[in-house]
């Protein structure tokens, strides 16, 4: 593996810190002033665009319908969802100002003043997407029951997750490309069956040390702590893990999910023959994959191993 | 105190079925409760008996069944005394 340290690292920097510095001097990443908010060089983009387009070759016998949702939701459809109930801290909602002449200056004077200026504004009906796959549910639920064979989608967006970091793979602002099924019990298996072992071997083909372990969703609380000692215990979720900034706790960069009839039940979605549909999912952090190739293969992609530009760029 | 676990179990955990119809060690899980009811069990249970579960009792082994709810609660109230 091959670790970049910087010689002139501040001392009590974090391997995390460390990385993202390092990605800063690069021009890989840029700093916006926010923790897990950066904009993002050609070169990163370029890798991203490659990653992306090999997904779609791994993915295309499959024949997804694709749609492309903007990075929000709907309110309404978002309180219906549950995501308050399981991660409330991980939640952005759109605020925007909805007042008058007068409480316009007072908004003013407290941007004038330094103070707290956002309880100026109101709740929009607009929530930043958490997960790609959430506005496809309702959407689905929509077009009536599911055909015999199920249905399979392609999704992409930009998600918002509430989790300030120095760790660069976990940005507040990060895309999330998901296929996510819809059948029955055995057709939603046999497809996260299918993508376990194609996510290995595609990102093996990467040249990146990886393994795929038992996980769970950072659900809050006491009454999460339940949750997420159920997901593991029932194995619904597995993440395929590569070290980025630390060999203990590897990052999870692509995510097999299985929902059991929980979205299914929740958006009223039946299959064919009139049973819960259940729902799984396969999520690739883009930017988490990129961010891998550049720890492991260096900052400059165009010198990375040879067998890893051909898979990327064909 | 199997009676009031079962009524409890009628009032949070969304049983397809009553729970005077489930045996002591009948599977709860298979009997239809869900990993969401069974965060909404567990709170009306520590409600009722005026009890916390600790973390290592949050898990499915602990509400897998009437007598297993019953064991945990015995050992809490217990402790609680």
């Amino acid at each position: 593996m091959n670790i970049h340290t910087r010689a002139d690292a501040p001392a009590g920097l974090s391997p995390q810190e460390e990385f993202l510095n390092e990605l800063f001097d690069k021009g890989v990443l840029f700093d916006s002033g926010v923790d897990g908010l950066y904009g993002r060089s050609g070169a990163f983009e370029d890798v991203i665009k490659a990653f992306d387009h090999l997904v779609t070759r791994y993915g295309k016998q499959d024949a997804a319908t694709s749609i492309h949702f903007p990075p929000g939701i709907a309110r309404p459809l978002f309180e219906k969802s549950g995501y308050m109930k399981s991660f409330p801290q991980l939640a952005g909602t759109v605020h925007s100002f909805m007042g008058g002449d007068a409480d316009h200056c007072t908004l003013l004077a407290e941007l004038e003043a330094g103070q707290d200026w956002t309880g100026q504004q109101e709740a929009t009906d607009i929530v930043l997407t958490p997960a790609a796959c959430y506005p496809l549910y309702p959407t689905v639920a929509k077009r009536g029951p599911l055909p015999p064979e199920g249905r399979l989608y392609d999704l992409q967006s930009y998600c918002f997750r509430h989790e300030p970091s120095k760790d660069p793979a976990r940005m507040q602002m990060f895309r999330m490309r998901e296929y996510v099924r819809i059948g029955t019990p055995e057709q939603v298996r046999a497809f996260r069956e299918t993508w376990l072992e194609r996510g290995q071997e595609m990102m093996a083909s990467l040249g990146v040390p990886l393994k795929v372990d038992v996980a769970n969703d950072p659900f809050f609380g006491r009454a999460g702590r339940m949750l997420a000692n159920n997901q593991r215990d029932t194995g619904l979720k597995f993440e395929l893990l590569i070290p980025v900034t630390s060999e203990e706790k590897p990052t999870a960069c692509l995510s097999f999910n299985y929902h059991q009839d929980h979205f299914g039940s929740l958006w009223n979605i039946p299959t064919a023959d009139g049973s819960v549909a259940h729902t799984a999912c396969v999520g690739f952090g883009m930017e988490r994959v990129a961010l891998a190739l550049f720890k492991h293969h260096g900052c400059d992609a165009a010198k990375w191993p040879e067998a890893v530009r051909q898979v990327l760029w064909p | 105190m199997t009676d009031r676990i079962r009524a409890i179990l009628d009032q949070a955990a969304k049983l397809p079925v009553s729970a005077n119809t489930l045996a002591d060690d009948a599977d709860l899980h298979e009997a239809g409760l869900t990993s969401f009811a069974s965060v909404q069990l567990m709170l009306a249970l520590e409600d009722a008996f005026d009890i916390e579960f600790p973390e290592r009792m949050l898990n499915r082994r602990t509400f897998a069944t009437i007598r297993s709810i019953e064991t945990a609660v015995t050992e809490l109230t217990r402790a609680a005394a």
